[in-house]
């Protein structure tokens, strides 16, 4: 079962992974390096706790400045099987639909959690449950094509399968 | 429709669209930078394209870790020659040349009408020069440069309206730091940003670009200014083919519309950790300083070293500050040496580095050890954005920054 981790409002981007983690990330495409880092300047023991599945409940705004595709990269290679939040920034939103990593909106969802409680994502059906407390909510629903996509693990993924197919 | 709209309509061949619609629009102007281009390059490589989508749209720029700071940044560097030479990139501007938020308009690449993508988050720059210019990741860059197009939901626009002028060392940082404390950090998410009214006559193409730049703290999609004269000015010599320019129409429609008097405006300042923790210089208290930075895509322009040569002139940085200046790009450079300005802030006590990103994201020079204050010209005061995460970082305008390293506090820089 997934463990829940909250985080507050306008986690940024630089706060999920620093700048000076991506040269070597840009050099060496090893996303093991990002996720033994993530979270690292707000959260120092994240990354070693993390369990595999986990999932991150935000506030307002997560994933706002920069347009690092390392963030997600880093998440997911920490773990992190999806974000749940009540809003996010727009650039990381993208990034994380094409490298697979299943972003939720849910107004009002981070009061509704603890770090430590169990959480089940039910994503076509559009719910969440927080297992702990027996409570439900609703998340926006997301695109059939972008419920394609993430079930690809990602838009490349997604491309290599579906335009490999019409190719050829 | 509003001038974002008109210029999506035109950019996915549609007579108009409304926001909230998803169009697929053909791409003007592509680029990336050593710090989020190599994964970029990466992925183009993965979907098994051969060649780029058109080699004349494509700007690379090495700004970030330049000179190298690490053998990983140097093997970056080499992506970028290797890839920009087998693709026959012509936009290809190496470690000596600048800040890509710099060097893209300067070279001509952003122009009135058009759509520019960038893999930064600061591509709302170009949008001082009419264009939409939006940030995208490493994914959906490389998916432009294999088909020249890309998917947008067409933005809300925000509209906001600028009135008379700007008082003496008030500059347009400023009023960006004041709007932004106003919305929020995702006051605008999603959206267009607007900035119009005749006050923005007054502004400066430099002031245009601090602030379209920080359009994106606040979450904006992209932010814009109509084109006038000096847009025009700007563009006689540089721009790369003839442009056309667009306007929103009388009937465009606004989700928030927002005036701002500059006549009323004074110096302000974003605390630490978050860019809309905006406070006016006078109510931020005594903050003693360890370093000040004069530079970044936000506030290393002209502009910028002229109103921090002006305060600087004759005076000396406090014996406890460390002063980095990093003019934006190599033009930049040779213009403010030509003024004397170079030579004032050198005299004063300033490190004059060469045109990077420097100091602004803590990977490169400059970097804050615990418990050590910066006051900064940049664009980002996030928890560890400069160094250690318990380094603090305030935002300021270039003259505030000019002061506050003089007297080694955050100071007005009407007060010096």
């Amino acid at each position: 079962m997934a463990r829940v981790w909250v985080f507050d409002s306008n986690i940024s981007t630089d706060d999920i992974i620093a700048g000076r983690y991506l040269p070597k990330f840009e050099a060496t495409k090893d996303p093991s390096w990002l996720g033994s880092h993530v979270m690292e300047n707000i959260a120092p023991n994240f990354a070693s706790k993390v369990g595999w599945g986990d999932i991150i409940v935000a506030g307002r705004n997560f994933g706002c400045g920069s347009s690092r595709e390392e963030a997600p990269i880093a998440l997911k290679a920490a773990g992190v099987s999806a974000a749940v939040a009540e809003s996010f920034a727009r650039i990381f939103y993208r990034n994380s639909i094409n490298r697979g990593l299943p972003v939720l909106t849910s107004k009002g969802v981070r009061k509704n959690f603890k770090s430590g409680d169990e959480i089940k994502v039910d994503m076509k059906g559009g719910v969440i449950r927080n297992v702990t407390t027996g409570k439900t909510f609703k998340v926006e629903p997301l695109p059939e094509f972008v419920l394609n996509i993430l079930n690809a693990g990602g838009l490349l993924p997604y491309l290599k399968r579906n335009v490999g197919k019409t190719r050829r | 429709m509003t001038i974002t709209e008109k210029i999506f309509a035109r950019a996915s061949g549609k007579k108009r669209v409304s926001p909230g619609e998803i169009v697929e629009a053909k791409v003007d102007a592509a680029m990336i930078h050593d710090l989020t281009g190599p994964l970029a390059i990466h992925v183009f490589q993965e979907i098994g394209a051969a060649k780029v989508w058109d080699p004349s749209k494509i700007v690379i720029i090495a700004d970030h870790q330049v000179p190298a700071n690490s053998v990983d940044a140097a093997e970056n560097h080499i992506m970028l020659r290797k890839f920009a030479s087998e693709q026959k990139i012509q936009g290809f501007y190496d470690i000596f040349e600048g800040i890509c938020h710099q060097v893209l308009p300067e070279k001509g690449f952003a122009l009135p009408g058009r759509l520019v993508v960038g893999a930064d988050s600061h591509t709302t720059t170009y949008g001082a020069l009419g264009c939409v210019s939006a940030g995208v990741g490493a994914t959906d860059m490389a998916a432009v440069f294999a088909t020249g197009k890309l998917w947008f939901r067409v933005p809300e626009s925000i509209k906001i309206v600028v009135e008379k002028k700007l008082p003496r060392r008030v500059m347009a940082k400023d009023l960006i730091l004041k709007i932004i404390g106003d919305l929020g950090a995702e006051g605008a998410n999603y959206r267009a940003v607007e900035f119009t009214g005749k006050g923005m006559l007054n502004v400066s193409m430099d002031g245009r670009m601090t602030m379209c730049n920080m359009g994106v703290e606040m979450g904006a999609k992209n932010a814009i200014v109509p084109p006038d004269a000096a847009t025009k000015k700007y563009l006689a010599g540089r721009a790369k083919e003839r442009y056309r320019a667009v306007y929103s129409d009388p009937s465009a429609k606004y989700v928030e519309t927002h005036t701002y008097d500059l006549s009323e405006l004074g110096p302000q300042v974003a605390c630490p950790h978050s860019v809309d923790n905006v406070k006016p210089v006078s109510e931020v208290g005594k903050v003693e300083i360890d370093q000040a930075f004069l530079g970044s895509c936000t506030n290393g322009r002209m502009e910028d070293l002229e109103a921090a040569a002006e305060i600087l002139k004759g005076k000396k940085v406090s014996r406890r500050v460390r002063l980095i200046v990093s003019p934006a790009s190599r033009d930049v450079y040779r213009e403010a040496l030509d003024a004397g300005l170079i030579r004032i802030l050198v005299e004063a006590g300033a490190m004059v580095e060469a045109p990077c990103c420097a100091a602004c994201m803590g990977s490169h020079i400059g970097i804050l050890a615990p418990g050590e204050v910066c006051v900064s010209s940049s664009n980002r005061n996030f928890r560890g954005r400069q160094g250690s995460p318990e380094s603090k970082v305030y935002l300021a305008s270039p003259a505030t920054v000019a002061a506050s390293a003089i007297k080694g506090a955050i100071t007005d820089p009407r007060d010096v």
